[in-house]
């Protein structure tokens, strides 16, 4: 099975190990990763405004690239890469002012008018491939991994785009069960980790962040799961100084799915790309005898 | 809250500049604060999203100019998908910060992030910040 691919700009570097993961995963269930030429940056948010198009020329490019190569069915993998093609793919779909507009604007490209589907990873793993497929490729099961899945805003916000109903989380669930994990149901699965609201308050002092991870703890929640470098970068990266700010009670490692996925296929931990992640997270999987003490 | 409105406070104009810009109507709002209930920001923001949404129907513009709001929202459309009366509320707020930096004001100055921030935040954050917060 072959299929285009969309990494975009974070998965390139400081995201190396969600798209590593996921692209070494993919090649050991069989699947032939095409990454598309000459993709550019999805612009991370879409406009909320109804008057800007222009900020639809970025994530229709790459749309376009996907159709002038040919793919019916553009993968993708980071959330927010996810939310914003999709979005613009609606547009170009239904809307036909705004099509028009855009298509008009773009004379150097072809025209386009949401040919190609965007589908995240998950989707793709699900109907593609399936869980079962996926469970009998195991090697090192996740027994004793007390994972949650968190889907952050991205993935299933607004309903249109949303890889599956506000609320429901069987898609990564139904992967950290194949391979082997215990999935812990989480309250706050589809809570906002503060996304881009970094930039604008003090490190460490993230309290959007801060309540899903008490939350988590108190959930008996030992690591959770994402697919998106923002929440990896909120969540995981910054979890440090919220504990010494006193911001939260107690490490909870975090993980991109991809990772998980590697690890329970028995693939090399050099796909994964942990130097990326914090120690615990590490040391977790260690403990759970996931991963080859160093 | 109390809310003083005449015709000094009050900008017809900026009400239906706000539907024009957000797609949205703010009238539709019935007060219920399922908003405020879902926005994971609420607790930095000086007045909730029901509160934004009460000062929008009446087009109180000097009110809404001097709130962060807003500029706390996270645009994660957990308003947007409880909303019982169907409003995209995380339009509006997109629309209140646009009118903002459209006049070329920025919310956060790009070139104050330190260099270490810069090499530690994922490129989606960085990029997602500008678009938000500034002109």
């Amino acid at each position: 099975m072959k299929i285009s691919y969309y990494p975009g700009c974070t998965l390139k570097t400081k995201a190396k190990n969600l798209d590593r993961a996921a692209i070494a995963s993919l090649t050991a269930l069989g699947v032939e990763v095409t990454e598309i030429d000459r993709w550019n940056c999805c612009g991370a948010v879409h406009s909320l405004t109804a008057d800007d198009l222009i900020h639809q020329v970025g994530p229709v490019r790459n749309l376009i690239r996907a159709k002038e190569q040919g793919a019916k069915k553009l993968v993708t993998l980071c959330s927010m890469c996810y939310n914003t093609l999709a979005r613009a793919n609606r547009i170009m779909k239904t809307d036909e002012v705004k099509r028009a507009t855009i298509n008009r604007f773009m004379t150097e490209e072809i025209d386009y008018a949401g040919e190609v589907e965007v589908v995240h990873f998950l989707t793709f793993l699900q109907e593609e491939i399936g869980w079962e497929a996926v469970k009998e490729k195991v090697k090192v099961p996740l027994t004793g991994l007390a994972v949650a899945p968190y889907y952050g805003c991205t993935l299933q916000r607004p309903a249109d785009v949303g890889i599956e109903p506000f609320g429901s989380y069987s898609l990564m669930t139904g992967l950290l069960e194949a391979l082997g994990a215990t999935v812990v149901p989480f309250n706050a699965a589809d809570k906002c980790c503060g996304s881009y609201q970094v930039l604008g308050s003090p490190a460490g002092e993230n309290s959007a962040g801060a309540a899903i991870l008490n939350l988590a703890a108190g959930a008996g929640i030992e690591a959770l799961a994402t697919s998106c470098p923002l929440c990896e970068y909120n969540l995981g990266k910054q979890q440090q100084l919220m504990l010494e700010k006193g911001r939260i009670a107690k490490n909870i490692p975090t993980y991109y799915f991809t990772q998980l996925l590697a690890v329970a296929l028995g693939l090399d931990s050099a796909v994964c790309h942990f130097e990326l992640n914090t120690r615990i997270s590490v040391d977790l999987l260690k403990d759970k005898n996931c991963l080859a003490a160093a | 809250m109390t809310l003083t409105i005449t015709a000094q406070t009050q900008s017809i104009t900026s009400i239906e500049k706000l539907k024009e810009l957000s797609g949205e109507s703010v009238k539709l709002c019935m007060q219920c604060a399922t908003c405020t209930g879902m926005c994971p920001m609420a607790q930095e923001m000086d007045y909730s999203p029901r509160q934004v949404m009460h000062m929008a129907q009446f087009g109180l513009i000097d009110k809404l100019a001097g709130i962060n709001t807003y500029w706390k929202c996270a645009s994660c459309h957990a308003c947007s998908v409880k909303c019982p009366r169907g409003i995209d509320i995380a339009k509006v707020m997109e629309a209140l910060r646009q009118q903002v930096l459209r006049k070329s004001k920025n919310y956060i100055e790009p070139s104050r992030l330190s260099a270490e921030q810069v090499a530690e935040m994922p490129q989606i954050a960085l990029v997602a910040g500008f678009r938000k917060f500034t002109s």
